[in-house]
């Protein structure tokens, strides 16, 4: 790579906590050419949007810059002055938020949000040439460029529009750089693939240089030119995608990718216990060590230098034991999650139509699941999935048509239910955060059901006990309050108090959609393992395709409030039977098979 | 249009409200006691009170009074006064002008104020000049404004200096303007007993506007501060703070009882104070229903600002 | 948000740490606690309960007795010496905080009762029980607080089981306001859906699932009414409406000592005093629980 075509450098990047003086991140190197995409890789609170903001030399609150220099077209973005600083933000490096919902200002139209980027910085000769550049970059992010469009306020514009105002924003004064900030969470992967073909296309159409910050492998396979993968506040590994993915050097990058669900296959995912240590907490050595099974006592004792492995290109490793392959990460050939389902259905929906204040948002759905049979509920936000798991959860109540457990058809509230019936149903919750009473002790949380089905003091702290070694907490944990646990414990805690009762049907409503990749693949796991052990006919709400085949026998996919196709989750998922599936596929980001030479 | 719509069903929420005030008060009024007997003593001839009475339609039912006051309160004739005979406007007109001069000048002089300081220790935050303004604003809203109007008094007036006047001295049929001096304790404690709630309010709606991902966006897209300040970050902050201000005015045309009694200033609240004990009906109806009306309005208010500056809103209804 | 230090990092089990972890989360009194504002004004309220509940009892002097000529600073056997009606000011003094106290805590806790117990049945229902509440709340805030404890008092007389009820009754608004608005976005929390669909009562659910959860709001407005409170109620003596004639009375002395401020300044300087230090002692703590419950300043507590 020459330096004319470098536009981002980054070197030797530190950032502390400003009061203690720990890092956060450090030693960042990196070059991104015009035109390309970097894709910058890490789980939550490695650091990456740490480094993100710092390139338009910005640091939150409670954090400083502390050394390194980032250049863009021949000036340091760190070296600035206020009022330079001022200029090249926006101008010369521009940045698109993770929530465009809350990073638009609300009081204020999107077409004066975006003009206010030109006006700043002085863009164009006059007004004139402003407003034009203003439609134009509408037209760009394939927005609709009208004068009543522009007039709009962000609260009249669909999410994926959002987060087009937001490009239109960063693409306005057609910056030299561009950092994007995981910029489709929360989008429906038709938005997003449409979003991220935007992105694809301006980057390279207007040679901007993109750092793309996301947790997301897939769609950094389908997106970026290159990677880096960041633990603990370092590049661990940084090399073309495809090197990357076809030849992962670095430990952590096998596990992260061991863990990555895949639409083509039911391998088993493989999740990984430990934690990433904080600032302030980081070993000497290198930080993965502890998690690592293959870790050394060189390891523990020294941080390895950068390394590169490819000898005909750049493939940077921090790793004494690059391309080392550790025992969990050796691809298993399939799951264990072969139905042991009989034939006779455990939950059976007969024509269920629900409703929302008389609007009908589920329409005429019926299947069976049978014991010890998972079937995966997926379809985008607003399909109605939600209502539908709720309603046999007796959590929503405008329902008709019905729903049978065992053959006894179920009243249509939770309280109307007899007591054995609502403990045979469980349900677990997308978010962990607010699925457990903050102020309770999880044991107690934990041994609810049970006191409601009138067990003793003694035999519900046995139980209580008995489930959290169950779901690898141990038994310590009882007394902990949920915030002092991890999402990932807090949602192995739902699940202990979903089993506890031993309940006949699970309900998993997007139950790891709030998790890091490695966090998700040992909640899938140890589901699939309980499953098993405990015959549940289990539905599995989720969004995330990919996901489905490593969980699920069946699927049903739904769309509008209805069930379009219905399954065994291989032939729906290589062979879809419906427009509508297929697009959901085509749509979806995956990891494509770098190996056999075909690149996205 | 949808706009409209939304003023026209605030603006009728209004009405009912004060409707049922309306019924309160002259229920509430009307079990004050007999005002007859007060007047004429508890030896009069019983013919005599019989008389006094139908003067007073007091003879009528309640029902029927109501309306009769109803429509009078409504056509700008609200009575006359029980202990004098003398017409309620004609009675109170001085000192409606006189109160509402005192809300008036206060509201004047604590809105802006007290949306400055919570802007300005919202922009400072943590700062020893945000440390010391918060504290005292706390310490402020505290405390009772007859308690602040007493100090002040202290301070100012008696013990220790004596720059001011401690007392109002506006004779009847003169205007307020004819004792500037006189009003300062007055409109001091009320921009005092106004100002902190305002302010604090502001800086918390302030620090959070500031602590917001749009601001931190402006700050990325490379505006400069005064922008950031003034067309990011204040318009968003008003919003909360409007329905708070509104409450104040509100509040301050109930306050002004007791510090127009504690510095004995010509208007509504010593009328009022007055009034009770002499179980004078129709000037106590009048004046609660000015109050609330009052209230009422600066909640009309409050929210068609919050409208004006919430697109949200403004577009909802469209 | 600034980088979640302190958040920990998304992940499965680690013995570690189990020794990392505190073994229960600290209380909100202890924590506000923790701040100077909470401490100096705990220290102040229980200056002014101790005054006012011991007072009586160590006055020199009756609430009623007369001691010497009308507003005189130095009369033998007096501290402060007297007021407008040649009574001990000090006495009085001493003998006047019990009555505000009084008929601010119980109108407050009445207020805080009902309040909160509303608000909470509001935002569990939603719906029109939610309208019908709200809506009638909103009535009673639209009616002047102080006109209606002034014609209902001047009416009945100066009973103190009316002042409780009317700063009572106009309390409960207030309160059901704040507790519903706390309670609403609880409600949408999955942990009370979990408990639904293990049918737990509406009552269970209000009580155990929404209650210990909208505590730390409540607790700061219940504070903030109580300083409310005694200032209305002081207000109300200060009017002359709250007790009997020459009631041994704070807000009531502000009022009859006044005129004679500067030869006397005493009887109307120290009741004011007491009045204010109690009202901002309340305030402190008020402000010490909404930062600890992290309210208006968002802000971690700082000592």
């Amino acid at each position: 790579m020459s330096e004319q075509t470098v536009a981002l450098t980054i070197k030797d990047l530190r950032l502390d906590v400003a009061q203690t003086g720990h890092d956060i991140v450090d030693e960042i190197t990196l070059n991104i050419e015009r035109g390309k995409v970097l894709g910058l890789v890490g789980e939550s609170g490695s650091g990456k949007t740490t480094v993100g903001l710092a390139v338009l030399g910005h640091a939150r609150k409670g954090v400083a810059i502390s050394a390194g220099s980032i250049t863009i077209e021949g000036s340091n973005v760190l070296a600035l002055d206020r009022k330079r600083l001022r200029q090249a933000r926006g101008r010369l490096v521009s940045y698109v938020p993770q929530d465009p919902g809350t990073a638009l200002n609300p009081a204020l139209r999107i077409g004066g949000q975006v003009l206010e980027v030109l006006e700043t910085h002085g863009f164009g000769a006059d007004a004139a040439e402003r407003q034009a550049r203003v439609t134009e970059v509408f037209e760009e992010v394939k927005l609709p460029s009208a004068a009543s469009f522009l007039r709009r306020y962000p609260h009249q514009l669909s999410g994926g529009q959002q987060q087009r105002v937001g490009l239109a924003m960063a693409f306005a004064a057609r910056p030299a750089v561009i950092v994007l900030d995981e910029p489709t969470t929360g989008l429906d992967v038709t938005t997003q693939a449409h979003v991220l073909e935007t992105i694809r296309n301006l980057a390279q159409q207007h040679g901007v240089a993109a750092l793309y910050v996301t947790h997301d492998l897939a769609v950094v396979a389908t997106l970026a030119d290159e990677v880096a993968v960041m633990y603990a506040g370092r590049i661990v590994e940084l090399a073309a995608t495809a090197d990357v993915f076809a030849k992962p050097a670095h430990p952590y990058t096998r596990y992260l990718v061991a863990a990555a669900p895949e639409m083509g296959s039911d391998r088993q995912l493989v999740g990984l216990g430990g934690r990433a240590p904080s600032p302030g907490q980081r070993p000497k050595g290198c930080a993965f060590a502890v998690r690592c099974e293959l870790a050394t006592d060189e390891c523990r004792a020294e941080f390895p230098a950068v390394t590169n492995v490819n000898p005909n290109g750049s493939h940077e490793v921090r790793c004494f034991h690059a391309f080392g392959v550790p025992e969990r990460t050796v691809p298993r050939a399939t799951a264990s999650i072969t139905s042991s389902g009989t034939d006779d259905a455990a939950l059976a929906l007969r024509n269920v139509t629900a409703s929302y204040t008389g609007v009908a948002v589920v329409h005429d759905v019926s299947f069976d699941i049978a014991r010890g049979e998972c079937v995966a509920l997926v379809g985008e936000s607003g399909s109605g999935k939600s209502t539908l798991s709720r309603s046999i959860g007796g959590l929503h109540r405008e329902w008709q048509g019905e729903i049978s457990l065992d053959g006894e058809s179920l009243a249509r509230s939770s309280r109307d239910r007899p007591v054995q019936q609502r403990l045979a149903i469980q349900y677990v919750f997308q978010n962990p955060y607010s699925s457990l009473h903050p102020r309770r002790p999880i044991a107690e949380s934990i041994g609810r059901p049970l006191a409601i089905a009138g067990v003793d003091k003694r035999e519900i702290r046995r139980e209580v006990d008995r489930m959290l070694e169950r779901v690898s907490l141990s038994a310590s944990y009882g007394s902990h309050f949920p915030d002092q646990l991890s999402g990932g414990e807090r949602q192995r805690v739902a699940i202990a108090r979903a089993l506890v009762s031993k309940p006949k049907v699970l309900i998993c409503d997007e139950v790891t959609s709030a998790l890091d990749v490695l966090v998700q693949a040992a909640t899938i796991e140890l589901l699939v393992d309980l499953q098993n052990e405990l015959g549940l006919a289990m539905l599995f709400v989720t969004h995330n395709l990919p996901l489905v085949r490593s969980i699920a026998q069946r699927v049903a996919v739904m769309s509008d409030g209805a069930i379009v196709e219905l399954g065994t989750a291989e032939d729906t998922l290589s062979n879809p039977q419906q427009d509508y599936t297929q697009r959901l596929l085509i749509d979806t980001p995956r990891i494509p098979d770098f190996e056999s030479g075909q690149p996205a | 249009m949808g706009i409209f719509k939304l003023i026209i069903r605030r603006l009728l929420l209004g009405v009912a409200t004060l409707f049922v005030v309306s019924i309160a008060v002259f229920l509430l009024t009307n079990v004050l006691g007999d005002p007859v007997k007060r007047m004429l003593g508890r030896g009069a001839l019983p013919d005599v009170v019989t008389a006094r009475r139908a003067e007073l339609n007091l003879d009528e039912p309640i029902v029927n009074r109501y309306f009769t006051w109803l429509k009078g309160l409504l056509t700008g004739e609200p009575g006359v006064s029980y202990t004098n005979g003398t017409p309620v406007w004609e009675l109170l007109s001085d000192r409606v002008k006189n109160s509402l001069f005192l809300m008036a000048l206060s509201s004047a002089i604590s809105i802006p104020l007290s949306l400055f300081i919570g802007g300005y220790t919202a922009l400072r935050r943590d700062g020893w000049a945000d440390r010391v303004m918060s504290n005292q604003l706390l310490v402020l809203a505290a405390m009772p404004e007859f308690v602040v109007g007493a100090f002040l008094t202290v301070i100012f007036a008696t013990n220790i200096w004596h720059i001011v006047p401690a007392v109002s001295r506006i004779r009847p049929g003169e205007s307020p303007w004819s004792d500037l001096d006189g009003m300062i304790l007055p409109v001091a404690t009320l921009v005092l007993a106004v100002t902190p709630h305002v302010g604090r309010t502001m800086r918390a709606a302030m620090i959070e506007v500031l602590e917001s991902d749009y601001v931190e966006m402006a700050r990325l897209k490379g505006l400069p501060e005064r922008s950031v300040l003034w067309r990011h970050a204040f318009p968003n902050a008003l919003g909360p703070t409007l329905q708070v201000i509104a409450l104040n005015i509100a509040y301050l045309a109930g306050g002004v009882v007791i510090v127009e009694s504690l510095f004995n200033f010509r208007g509504l609240g010593i009328a009022l104070r007055d009034a009770i004990p002499e179980a004078n009906a129709p000037v106590v109806q009048f004046i609660a229903m000015f109050i609330a009306t009052i209230y009422v309005i600066s909640n009309l208010m409050a929210d068609l600002f919050t409208i004006i500056v919430t697109p949200r809103l403004r577009t909802r209804l469209q | 948000m600034t980088y979640p230090v302190t958040v920990p990092v998304d992940d499965t089990i680690d013995e570690t740490l189990d020794s990392a972890v505190a073994t229960s989360q600290p209380g909100l009194m202890r924590s506000a606690w923790g701040l100077w504002r909470t401490r100096i004004g705990v220290a102040l309220v229980v200056l002014l309960v101790g005054i006012a509940i011991v007072g009586p009892w160590v006055a020199p002097y009756g609430a009623s007795e007369f001691v010497g000529t009308a507003n005189m600073r130095d009369v033998p056997g007096t501290w402060l010496g007297t007021d407008y009606f040649g009574q001990d000011v000090w006495s009085r003094f001493l003998h006047g905080g019990r009555s505000i106290l009084f008929l601010a805590t119980v109108s407050t806790l009445i207020g805080f009762l009902f309040g909160s117990a509303i608000g909470l049945i509001a935002a569990y229902n939603r719906g029109r029980i939610d309208d019908v509440l709200m809506r009638f709340m909103d009535v009673i805030l639209a009616f002047p607080q102080l006109l209606l404890a002034l014609v209902a008092l001047t009416t009945v007389g100066p009973k103190p089981w009316l002042i409780i009820s009317i700063v009572g009754f106009t309390t409960i608004p207030r309160i059901a306001r704040i507790t519903r608005g706390a309670a609403v976005p609880v409600v949408e929390r999955d942990f009370v859906a979990a408990a639904e669909a293990l049918g737990e009562s509406r009552f269970r659910i209000i009580t155990r699932e929404l209650l210990p959860n909208v505590i730390g709001p409540l607790l700061v407005e219940a504070n903030l009414r109580l300083t409310y409170a005694i200032g209305i109620i002081a207000g109300l003596g200060f009017l002359g409406f709250a007790t009997e004639r020459n009631a041994a009375d704070w807000g009531l002395m502000v009022q009859e000592n006044r005129v004679a401020l500067s030869v006397q300044p005493w009887g109307t300087v120290l009741p004011a005093i007491a009045i204010a230090l109690l009202t901002v002692g309340t305030g402190l703590i008020s402000d010490g629980l909404s930062r600890t419950v992290a309210g208006i300043d968002r802000g971690r507590p700082d000592s």
